[in-house]
C-alpha cells in the first residue's frame, strides 16, 4: 500500500510539473516523471512474492512466476514514451529556432 | 521488499522534485534521471529483467535527446517575477480561491486512489487470473522460453503491430518537424 501512494505521489509531482512550470523542457520532465510512475505501478501490480522472473528454465515445476502481462504492457508503453518524447523535442526545438525562448508564455501566435 | 521499494521511491520522488525546480535545465535533465535509473533497480527488484534491459536503453535515448536540444539552445531557466514585484493586492485577491482549489483537487484525487486501490491485491499477494493461462500454456503454444516475449509479440502480436504504428508515425513526424526547408 506505501509503494501504491508513493507511486501516485511521484505521479502527482509530475502533474504539478505540467500544470505550473512555464519552460517548455520543464514541461516535458513532468510528462516524463508521470509516465514512469505509470510504469512502476504497472510492474508492482504483477509482483508475487517470492516469484521468479517468468522465463522458463528447467526444473520449474512448482515455483510462482511474476505476472508477464503488465510486464508485456509496460515494455509495450516503454518505447511508445520514447517516441512521444522525440517528436516532443523536435516541436521544443523548432519552436526555439523561430521564437528563440523556451516560454510558452511568449510563444503565443500559432498561427499556421 | 516493500521498505526497500518505498526507500528507492522517496528518492526518485526527491529527484522529480528537484528536477523540476532547478534552475539549470542540465542539472535539471540529470536529476531526472534519477527517476528513470531508479526506476531501472526497482524494476530488478521486481523481477522483471525484460523491462530494465529496456528501460535503460531507453531512458539513456531519451536523456541524450534531450540534452542535445538543451545544448542546442539554452540552459538557463526562465526568469521568474521576484517575490517582492508580485503585487499583492492580487496575490491576496484570488489567495482564498486557490487554496480551496488545491484542497478539493487533493481529496477528489486521493478520494478516487483510495477506491482504485481497494480493488487492487496488497502488493505480493497478486493472483494471476488472467495470466495463468499464458504462463501454463506459453512455453507450447508460441515455444517461447522468455514468457513476456511470448504474450509480447504472439497473444497480444496485434497490440506490438499497433505499438510500430505509432513508432512509425512519431518517426515520420519527428521528419517532417525538423525538416531543414519549411513551406514559407
Amino acid at each position: 500500500m506505501t509503494t501504491y501512494l508513493l507511486c501516485f505521489v511521484l505521479f502527482l509531482v509530475g502533474l504539478f510539473g505540467v500544470l505550473t512550470k512555464r519552460n517548455i523542457i520543464k514541461i516535458a520532465i513532468g510528462l516524463i516523471i508521470m509516465e514512469l510512475s505509470l510504469f512502476m505501478f504497472f510492474a508492482l501490480i504483477g509482483y508475487v512474492d517470492n516469484g521468479i522472473a517468468p522465463i522458463i528454465v528447467e526444473k520449474t515445476e512448482n515455483t510462482k512466476f511474476v505476472d508477464p502481462l503488465p510486464q508485456a504492457i509496460v515494455l509495450t508503453a516503454i518505447v511508445i514514451g520514447l517516441a512521444t518524447t522525440a517528436m516532443l523535442m523536435a516541436i521544443a526545438i523548432r519552436l526555439y529556432k523561430k521564437y528563440n525562448t523556451f516560454d510558452i508564455r511568449k510563444i503565443a501566435n500559432l498561427k499556421g | 521488499m516493500e521498505l526497500l521499494l518505498s526507500i528507492i521511491l522517496g528518492l526518485m520522488i526527491l529527484g522529480a522534485i528537484y528536477a523540476l525546480f532547478a534552475r539549470d535545465l542540465m542539472s535539471a535533465l540529470i536529476s531526472c534521471g534519477i527517476v528513470g535509473y531508479g526506476l531501472v533497480i526497482c524494476f530488478l527488484l521486481l523481477q522483471a529483467p525484460d523491462l530494465a534491459i529496456v528501460q535503460i536503453v531507453v531512458e539513456t535515448i531519451t536523456l541524450l535527446i534531450m540534452i542535445a536540444v538543451v545544448l542546442d539552445s539554452s540552459r538557463e531557466e526562465l526568469k521568474e517575477k521576484k517575490a517582492a514585484e508580485v503585487k499583492l493586492s492580487h496575490f491576496r485577491k484570488w489567495y482564498v480561491m486557490n487554496v480551496i482549489l488545491i484542497i478539493v483537487c487533493l481529496v477528489v484525487l486521493l478520494y478516487f486512489f483510495k477506491e482504485v486501490t481497494s480493488t487492487l491485491d496488497p502488493l505480493g499477494k497478486h493472483l494471476t487470473r488472467m495470466s495463468t493461462a499464458y504462463i501454463e500454456y506459453a512455453a507450447e503454444k508460441t515455444g517461447s522460453a522468455n514468457l513476456v516475449t511470448g504474450v509480447l509479440f504472439d497473444f497480444r502480436g496485434y497490440d506490438t503491430l499497433g505499438e510500430a504504428t505509432i513508432l512509425f508515425t512519431a518517426v515520420i513526424g519527428v521528419l517532417t518537424i525538423l525538416r531543414v526547408k519549411g513551406k514559407k
